[in-house]
């Protein structure tokens, strides 16, 4: 099928929208005064108590400022202060903080329209944060707020609306809407416009009913598409966001902003930012064809590389390839999705890589029959929904992919655990009697959406793979289902969170990278494969410990200010690497310095390459004391499965024999002759332990950490964030560790 | 014998970088080629030679994540 269709043709959802918004019952209302950011920052945050239905205006301080900076940090600083070591995610304590940063909103600046979430993960029971597109995050700033900050529980279906040329905070009761986000993002973004060119100025936060059932339910922040005259949607993917929102009763949260100008952050030096700004999007305009043509394929461009590297995963990550990944890849995307129409998720990015599958016609469930658009599919989505679950059928993954969003399923947990239970399935582990009927045989797509409609109904095997893959680890080895170590081995999380779509087996610095992650394995704070398995430019432990440093120091940064990762490096001056041979180029010197001068002109502060690092630094060793805190930030938490750093079975240990059987011999020194797999096997699994412990001990010591994982009070004191209680916490483990 | 991102690679007579790509399989499209630690232009490499012995460096510039 190609993209012969009318793009604009899809079900409309919007008719009965004056019935319902009569049907809405207002809770209670507030004014406020709106106010446009200076240098970047509104310098107040928005405080939303749904047990009380009452609002409040916090000021920023100066430490928020200096140490914190903004987006994650901010969220960070909230969430230690209202929760304490003992707070659930359930709990009403709990909060959801939606945070832009001081850069966001900017429209200079390809990639600069994000929001930042953060809050207890039902699935991790840390703090999580993820980094979204979207318009909700910038126009909720240009209203005059830093922070949305959102307590408590409501008694009923609530939606809160945030209309700012209005100057009203408004808590509607809202029963008869679906929370489905394909539906109730179209739905609220024309309930709350005035008129059709307003609706560019409406932004919707929802989660799926799924994320009711789910552990690992999603937010769904919206932007209107005027091209398409639809909604579309970015999802706070990872960790559980959407579970919390729906927990909360949260139906939507709207914003309602001003019309978008070139200079709403109000900019220090606001030429400096037109000029970075021009730079990157010619970058953009004149290299992107030759480079990632992220502008046609998005992310989805990976598909057939990591194949032919070996890294894409197949089949729970047992493989790094397969002969049908040509049915899925870049050159199927290209045609599915619709060209020639901007694609971006904010204002003024050149990059423009929010591609959509427009005219698919859903297949099963509730929507069966309609016509909608599918966001994506990335290369996440193609890989954990397709290829990890043995799926090469695009049909079917655009539908698990429609329904992964529309229910508020994150798509990479969901691919993850999907592939996780059909191994149990092909294995043993699991069967007809346990899945309640399913037949989770590979590739069975039908099967794959199946499972999301039990988690939507709330009920079903689909709610056990809802809870994710550590829930249902627990539950199989509980259950006396299949070889608890191999149950173990081949489920592919870490700290609760579902590995991203990426084989790691092979490279070092990458499963460093996932598993010490504050998170959980999200692929936004390091990728190291190529520079590590393929380029061979980090061989030793201490090179790989300092890529352990900068990179994730430098990607939270982008968490920090409210700004996408990807025009960092997803585009890159031809001549970066004549320019900076080694290890250097990686870091795209000539895109920092870019960011360097997009901060200083906002802001008007000053800021260098190692002070860029310092404030991520800051709010990166504060996340991870926040982990201690809640009982996971220490080495035994930092441990990957095994399938994550080498071969769990005889067929993957014979899939790549000779380079298994060439490892041994050159670099373990055992003769792999004469020996049987499992010996072989063996030896590998403690060559593989072994140096990942090595590569703990050198990460620790690079980041100024004890080598159980604890911050020192050295490192913490140098980056200012030795507070009383942070103190307090760790003193106690500097010491048993000292002993 | 050749040395390619540090791990050998088998020398025949008249090799070139695109050779060498292609017995890797390096199929990215963005690489960044050192022969001997001298950069190889971008659409050169079916015409660039490879000494025996040379130590050739192919970086792949892919962001990924």
């Amino acid at each position: 099928m190609s993209a012969t269709y009318d793009y604009k043709v899809r079900t409309n959802y919007t008719e009965d929208v004056p019935r319902l918004r009569a049907a809405h019952r207002i809770l209670a209302e507030f004014p406020f005064t709106p106010s446009l950011p200076e240098k970047g920052y509104t310098n107040r945050t928005l405080s939303i108590d749904l047990d009380t239905m009452t609002i409040r205006e916090k000021a920023v301080t100066k430490e928020m400022v200096d140490i914190f900076t903004g987006g994650r940090g901010f969220g960070l600083y909230y969430l230690w202060h209202a929760t304490t070591a003992q707070t659930k995610w359930n709990d009403p304590d709990n909060e959801i903080i939606i945070c832009p940063g001081p850069l966001a909103g900017n429209t200079q600046y390809a990639g600069s329209g994000k929001s930042i979430v953060v809050t207890i993960s039902p699935q991790t029971d840390l703090p999580i944060d993820c980094n979204v597109g979207g318009y909700f995050g910038p126009l909720v700033k240009f209203c005059g707020f830093d922070a949305v900050e959102i307590r408590g529980k409501a008694k009923s279906e609530t939606i809160v609306v945030i209309d700012g040329p209005r100057g009203i905070i408004r808590f509607e009761e809202a029963e008869e809407e679906t929370p489905d986000s394909h539906i109730a993002g179209e739905i609220f973004t024309h309930m709350y416009a005035e008129d059709q060119k307003d609706r560019q100025n409406v932004a919707v936060v929802s989660a799926g009913k799924a994320a009711e059932s789910a552990y690992m339910g999603c937010l769904n922040f919206s932007w209107y598409d005027p091209k398409r005259a639809a909604v579309r949607l970015k999802q706070a993917g990872r960790g559980g966001t959407g579970t919390v929102f729906r927990d909360k009763k949260l139906k939507a949260l709207v914003v309602r902003g001003f019309k978008m100008k070139a200079d709403l952050n109000r900019a220090a030096d606001f030429p400096i930012t037109v000029q970075v700004g021009k730079k990157i999007n010619k970058e953009i305009h004149d290299h992107d064809d030759e480079q990632c043509r992220m502008r046609r394929q998005g992310t989805a461009h990976l598909v057939e590389t990591m194949d032919a590297y070996d890294l894409l995963p197949v089949r729970n990550f047992q493989y790094g390839k397969h002969a049908d990944t040509p049915k899925i890849d870049s050159h199927v995307w290209d045609k599915r999705f619709t060209q020639g129409i901007p694609d971006h998720c904010w204002y003024g990015c050149g990059m423009g890589c929010s591609k959509g599958a427009d005219g698919h016609h859903v297949r099963t469930g509730p929507y069966k029959g309609h016509i909608v658009t599918v966001d994506g599919p990335e290369y996440e989505n193609a890989a954990g929904l397709g290829s990890n679950c043995g799926l090469f059928d695009p049909d079917w993954m655009l539908e698990v992919n429609f329904y992964c969003d529309t229910y508020g399923i994150d798509t990479i947990s969901y691919g993850t655990s999907c592939a996780f239970v059909m191994e149990c399935y092909e294995r043993g582990i699991l069967n007809k009697e346990r899945t309640g009927g399913v037949e989770l045989t590979w590739g069975n797509g039908e099967a794959e959406v199946e499972l999301l409609h039990h988690m939507w109904r709330g009920e079903g095997f689909g709610v056990t793979v809802g809870k994710g893959v550590r829930y249902m680890q627990n539950l199989f080895i509980k259950n006396g289902w299949g070889d608890p170590q191999l149950v173990r081995d081949i489920g592919m999380h870490v700290k609760g969170l579902e590995i991203s779509q990426y084989m790691s087996k092979e490279s070092l610095a990458q499963q460093g990278g996932y598993a010490m992650a504050n998170k959980g394995p999200q692929h936004d704070e390091a990728w190291l494969i190529f520079m590590d398995m393929v380029n061979n430019q980090i061989p030793t432990f201490e090179d790989k410990a300092e890529a352990l440093y900068y990179f994730p120091l430098f990607r939270t940064w982008f968490s920090l200010q409210g700004l996408c990762k990807l025009p960092w490096n997803d585009i890159e001056p031809p001549d970066n690497h004549e320019k900076y041979p080694g290890p250097e180029a990686a870091k795209v010197p000539e895109h920092v310095d870019n960011y360097l001068a997009l901060y200083t002109g906002i802001t008007g502060k000053p800021l260098d390459r190692m002070s860029l690092i310092d404030q991520s630094a800051r709010v990166y060793n504060f996340q991870r004391v926040f982990n201690i805190r809640r009982g996971s930030g220490l080495r035994e938490h930092d441990m990957p499965p095994y399938r994550a750093m080498g071969p769990v079975t005889k067929e993957e240990y014979e899939s790549r024999a000779d380079r298994y059987d060439k490892q041994l011999q050159e670099i373990v020194g055992v003769d792999p002759a004469g020996k049987t797999t499992e010996e072989k096997m063996k030896l590998h699994r403690e060559w593989r332990m072994d140096r990942y412990n090595k590569l703990l001990d050198a990460v620790y010591k690079r980041r100024g950490w004890t080598p159980g994982g604890v911050p020192t009070l050295e490192r913490l004191k140098n980056l200012g964030i030795d507070f009383p209680e942070v103190v307090e916490l760790v003193t106690p483990l500097l010491q048993q560790s000292a002993r | 014998m050749l040395i390619v991102n540090d791990e050998p690679l088998e020398y025949n007579a008249g090799m070139t970088v695109a050779d060498i790509l292609k017995k890797r399989n390096y199929i990215w499209r963005m690489l960044a080629v050192f022969v001997n630690g001298t950069f190889v232009p971008r659409g050169t490499y079916d015409k660039a030679p490879v000494p025996d012995g040379a130590e050739v460096k192919v970086i792949h510039q892919i962001a990924g994540g």
